[in-house]
């Protein structure tokens, strides 16, 4: 099978399909159903299975494996260890920086991280390959390992320059600042926890490679594989059609990734490899552990006259991962002085990665945790002293904001929570043995652009398909698309086809910081609109088209049918007018880029980040914005806390689905909780290893867990920020929610906790 | 592969006389036993499933007891009437304890099996160390990640707490579990550590639970269960309390109090210290809040799971005070 075939089985009313309105999910039915077949559902003749091996220490070399016994037992077709497995090309990152060696090995001789990949074994079935990995021994060198942030070997780290921000004298002001609060706010390390495991089935025919891969960018992943295997890029097809759930983790080929495509070149035979739920935990990288000191100097009147932010996070042995830790502090508050400075740590670890908002979720905790502690100590409520400090235009980059709806975001969403009942004093509200707390806190994201590119045809018999090779996990793309391409042209959504996660399909970027939708409905909005202007051309010119003979210079379309403006000619259904002017289809590849754009700036766009538009590009800074109001309850005696109530008013811009985005904030909500409450990779320091990577031990919310959550759009299109004048929706929501939360816990009890998560041992 | 035998056991006789091969291993639910065997702590040569035993699922409820075969399902038990109305606290532990998925497979016989969540134990590759695992191999968790380990009851040889929220209930109430022919006190049923963290129960190869028994009583009739954890829901206890109370004609002057903990020991822990103290004193929220306190004498840390001595005796003096309140 190729992309899933998309139809929408009938809508509300004509308003749900416009863009704007509240189409549900198209892909809904054939995911509760089961219908759709995720990426390595495929069943394919001759599949074999690789399990992989991963290490036992956190450190040191690998000194020998004893393969002998896996390798006769029943099944086995393969034992892939450093020594046996094929020598592969480095491949380029993501920002297209050329690899540092010339060749790749997906299994490790030197161990950097507990669970990285030493071998791998092959086997007619699953269970035969699971049990032969069981039998492969593998003996160590072991040397000491740096087990995390705060190890005692793991020093200072190494100063990450391009993270520097600064600007007037940040330590003189703080010094001479007659109030002044300087505290310290870790978050640790956290996972994705998508439901869907990592994993693929590669298959080669000759010289191409297909692969079905849930991935956040095909056109970029397939990349890293033709490079990998020196074949040309087209030899590579990727296929994704839903992805159960990603939350950053995604985007990349990994090295289990390149360990089934070189199993399933050297047996020939396609192979598929799901990492299983541990392996989950240890073969990329969740969210850096953070360490931030935020200080803050302000007047008596609460205006802040300097920021002094310094942050670590963690990163691997051999790898790079800056998580940017000032990326809020320089933007939400007006201060004359500001200093913000970021080190990186390198442990143990498996390279860390994106998870949804990477730095600016970390960055907010500090920022908006510090902010309430200033209040705190000032004695003013914490929504006027974010008011005081507002910030009228971008203080980092000096620029005006495209839109900023916070004011609006705070106004509305105290009214619709209730702020100005709270009573300020911490421990002031109870409710028999449990605290009430209030807490609030901003939050933010940029708007990070990029180019896309869509097909759209019209068909003989009037329907339309769109293809990308975007993809939807579930944050609606096969929805909007369709919504934007029915409205471009005027036909009703059921009649429009979304055919996406196929990296044959029209070229797309990473769906990465929430830039997916505002990209793609701009590129659908222009294929769109050729074919438009390709059918109503011919509807003109044509000589066998009933309209050749209307006196018009243009004709509208409605419904699926097409007259002149004035209605005073004849009507057709687009079906009638292809059969009449006798085409087959009508297809337009519609891009945003500039006509000048090479080819190799074309494929750099696609396959790497390295061409995204800075938010502060040009006139403006761009960003997305929301304020969060929250409640918990907090046992006086246990210590638990349970978020009762959140309330979040959001500056996303122009909704291109008011629902689907109201369930991608209320998502970012939701991992907030977890990330607050719950969320905590726990380290063996002895071992280095990850003791809680499964989803009974690593904590994420349960329904029980989640209070109504209420959510209210205060955005206005920012033309800007997008070409229909969205902006990111899918990052944003998290952003703020954390700190909210320690901030209701500090009202309810008095207690400031620093360390994420809040856990209870912490509040007894 | 990893080759096993399946055999299906029709009878409790069958189960009996299959179940005293080497290497055999009863199959009710699965929940703990294809979980474990995933994890590879289970690898049994020969799986005797037992879930199609005829009439080993019946809940069976007169004013003096409670019987409960080994087969009925958490949610039956649960959502049973009179469970509800007489055993309250057994009901409580019940619905609170894992996921809705999970209770309406899980049987209670497995429940009383289900063994320790100690990340060591259920991790053979990656910390072959386990001395319930392997006898003598030493302990992985001492000087570890504690948090969920016991204070009370532990040994030199093992620290894992055990896990289950239905046992907490049972042995406040002095229920048994039979055993074919054998019966034993669910208290004595289970087994500290000692020097022999491997043995975790009194059963003999070849003996079946077939039922639990709950005798009636006031306090069980008044009885509750709390369990504290940081997520709402689907968590194992950080600690947890079954309490039953029976008050004297004033209103206010404890006659019986049945106290046990869970979450916090190496198994289900009746507090007697807790009830003899009590026991002719009036409800009071000082005086219960001392007395709980003794639930923690011989109580021993490991750091991480420190929080614990000072939680549990919160939680049975809430779960004291919340029956108290619906005198
Ligand atoms: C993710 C998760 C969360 C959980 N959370 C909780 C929780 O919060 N609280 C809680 O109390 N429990 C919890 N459990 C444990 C769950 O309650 C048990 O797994 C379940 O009760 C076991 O019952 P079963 O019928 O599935 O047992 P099985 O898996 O079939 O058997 C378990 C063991 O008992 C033996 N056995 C089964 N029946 C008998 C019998 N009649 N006689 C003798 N031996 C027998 C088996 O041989 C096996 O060793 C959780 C489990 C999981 C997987
Ligand atoms: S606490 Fe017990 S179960 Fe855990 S590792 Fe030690 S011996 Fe094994």
């Amino acid at each position: 099978m190729t992309a899933h075939d998309m139809k929408h089985a009938g809508s509300d009313s004509a308003r749900l399909e416009a863009v704007g309105g509240r189409l549900s999910r198209v892909d809904g039915p054939a995911k509760i159903t089961g219908a759709a077949r995720y990426a390595f559902e495929q069943q394919l003749d001759g599949l074999t299975h690789a399990v992989l091996v991963g290490a036992t220490i956190a450190a040191g070399k690998v000194a020998a494996i004893d393969s002998r016994a896996a390798e006769t037992a029943p099944g086995v077709l393969a034992v892939l260890t450093p020594d046996t497995i094929m020598e592969l090309k480095g491949a380029s990152d993501w920002l297209g920086n050329p690899p540092a060696k010339p060749t790749y090995g997906p299994l490790a001789r030197e161990v950097t991280y507990s669970g990285q990949h030493i071998a791998a074994v092959v086997a007619e079935t699953f269970e035969q390959a699971v049990a032969a990995a069981g039998l492969v021994k593998v003996t160590y060198d072991e040397t000491p390992a740096i087990v995390d942030l705060s190890d005692g070997k793991a020093g200072d780290g190494i100063p990450i320059d391009m993270m520097t921000k600064e600007w007037g004298d940040a330590q003189g002001a703080f010094a001479a600042a007659p109030v002044r609060i300087c505290a310290a706010y870790n978050t640790p390390r956290e996972f994705q926890a998508a439901m869907e495991p990592h994993g693929l089935i590669a298959r080669w025919q000759g010289d191409e490679l297909t692969i079905w891969e849930p991935s956040q960018w095909l056109d970029g992943m397939a990349r890293t594989y033709a490079e990998w295997f020196a074949i040309p890029f087209e030899n590579v097809r990727l296929v994704s059609p839903y992805i159960g759930g990603g939350f950053g983790s995604k985007a990349l080929a990994l090295a289990h990734s390149a360990v089934a495509a070189a199993a399933a070149k050297m047996l020939n035979r396609p192979v598929k490899l799901v990492l299983n739920r541990p392996q989950n935990f240890t073969s990329y990288g969740g969210r850096a552990a953070t360490r931030q000191t935020v200080a803050i100097g302000a007047d008596k009147d609460g205006k802040i006259q300097s920021i002094v932010h310094r942050g670590v996070n963690e990163t691997a042995v051999d790898g790079m991962w800056v998580e940017p830790l000032g990326s809020v502090t320089s933007i939400m508050y007006a201060t004359p002085n500001f200093s913000s400075k970021q080190n990186v740590v390198r442990v143990n670890t498996v390279v860390p990665g994106a998870k949804r908002a990477p730095g600016e979720n970390p960055s907010a905790f500090g920022i908006e945790s510090a902010i309430d502690e200033l209040a705190y100590e000032l004695g003013l409520d914490p929504l006027e002293m974010r008011l005081i400090n507002y910030a009228e235009e971008d203080p980092q980059v000096k620029k005006p904001w495209s839109t900023r709806q916070l004011r609006e975001a705070f106004a509305v969403g105290a009214e619709a929570f209730g702020w100005a009942k709270r009573s300020p004093a911490p421990r002031s509200m109870r409710d028999g043995r449990q605290l009430i707390g209030w807490g609030m806190a901003a939050g933010t994201y940029p708007v990070r652009r990029a180019h896309g590119e869509a097909v759209v045809k019209i068909m003989a018999d009037g329907s339309v398909e769109v293809e990308s090779s975007s993809i939807d996990m579930g944050q609606g793309t096969y929805t909007i698309l369709a919504q934007t391409a029915a409205e471009t042209l005027g036909v009703p959504v059921e009649q429009v086809s979304v055919k996406l996660g196929d990296s044959h399909f029209a070229r797309a970027g990473v769906t990465g910081g929430s830039r997916l939708a505002g990209v793609m409905t701009g590129a659908v909005y222009k294929a769109a609109g050729q074919a438009l202007d390709e059918l109503i051309g011919l509807a003109l010119s044509d000589p066998r088209s009933p309209f050749q003979k209307v006196q018009a210079n243009t004709l509208s379309v409605k419904d699926g049918r097409i007259a002149s403006p004035r209605g005073d000619g004849p009507d057709l259904s687009i079906a009638e007018l292809m059969s009449a002017i006798g085409r087959e289809k009508i297809e337009a590849k519609g891009d945003t880029m500039p006509a000048s754009t090479t080819p190799e700036e074309r494929y750099k766009n696609y396959t790497t980040i390295a061409m995204s538009i800075p938010h502060t590009e040009g006139n403006y800074s761009r960003h997305s914005w929301c304020a969060h109001f929250v409640e918990v309850r907090v046992d006086e005696d246990f210590g638990t806390v349970r978020v009762s109530r959140v309330v979040s008013a959001l500056d996303s811009g122009r909704l291109y689905n008011p629902k689907l985005a109201e369930s991608q904030w209320k998502g970012g909500i939701i991992m907030g909780i977890g990330q607050a409450l719950l969320e905590e990779g726990i380290v063996d320091r002895r071992h280095g290893r990850i003791v809680n990577g499964n989803f009974a031990d690593y904590m994420l919310p349960t329904n029980a867990d989640i209070p109504d959550i209420q959510t209210i759009s205060v955005g206005i299109p920012d033309p800007h920020s997008s070409a229909l004048g969205g902006k990111g929706v899918g990052e944003l929501a998290i952003v703020g929610i954390a700190p909210a939360i320690a901030n209701a816990v500090f009202h309810a009890t008095g207690k400031r906790v620093r360390d994420l998560p809040i856990t209870l041992e912490k509040l007894i | 592969m990893r080759d096993f035998s399946y055999l299906r056991a029709d009878t409790i006789e069958a189960a009996r006389n299959a179940s005293a091969l080497p290497g055999a291993m009863l199959l009710a639910g699965g929940t703990t036993l294809v979980d474990l065997a995933k994890c590879g702590v289970a690898e049994p040569s020969t799986v005797i499933d037992i879930s199609h035993i005829d009439g080993l699922n019946t809940i069976d409820i007169t004013p003096e007891r409670a019987v409960i075969g080994a087969l009925a399902k958490m949610s039956h038990v649960a959502d049973n009437v009179e469970v509800k109305s007489r055993f309250p606290a057994v009901s409580e532990a019940l619905w609170q304890a894992a996921s809705a998925q999970l209770r309406n497979m899980a049987t209670i016989g497995g429940n009383l099996m289900q063994r320790t969540r100690c990340p060591y134990f259920r991790d053979p590759q990656n910390f072959p160390a386990c001395n319930k695992r392997a006898p003598g191999s030493g302990c992985s968790a001492i000087g570890g990640v504690t948090r969920g380990h016991a204070v009370l009851g532990v040994s030199e040889a093992c620290i894992a707490t055990y896990p289950g929220d239905l046992a907490i209930a049972l042995v406040a109430f002095d229920a048994e579990v039979h055993l074919g022919e054998r019966k034993l006190k669910v208290e004595d049923f289970f087994l500290a550590p000692g020097a022999t963290a491997e043995r975790e129960h009194d059963i003999r190869p070849g003996e079946v639970i077939t039922a639990i028994e709950i005798p009636g009583s006031a306090a069980a009739r008044r009885s509750t269960y709390i369990k504290v954890r940081d997520r709402q829901s689907y968590e194992f206890a950080a600690a947890s309390a079954a309490v039953g109370l029976e008050l004297e004609a004033d209103g206010r002057t404890i006659r019986d109090i049945r106290v046990a903990l869970g979450g916090v020991a190496t198994r289900p822990w009746r507090a007697r210290a807790v009830e003899d103290t009590l026991r002719g004193k009036a409800l009071d929220e000082h005086i219960v809040r001392e007395a709980c306190e003794l639930a923690m004498q011989g109580a021993v840390d490991h750091g991480a799971n420190h929080y614990k001595i000072a939680l549990a005796p919160r939680v049975a003096a809430r779960a004291i005070l919340k029956l108290g309140e619906t005198a």
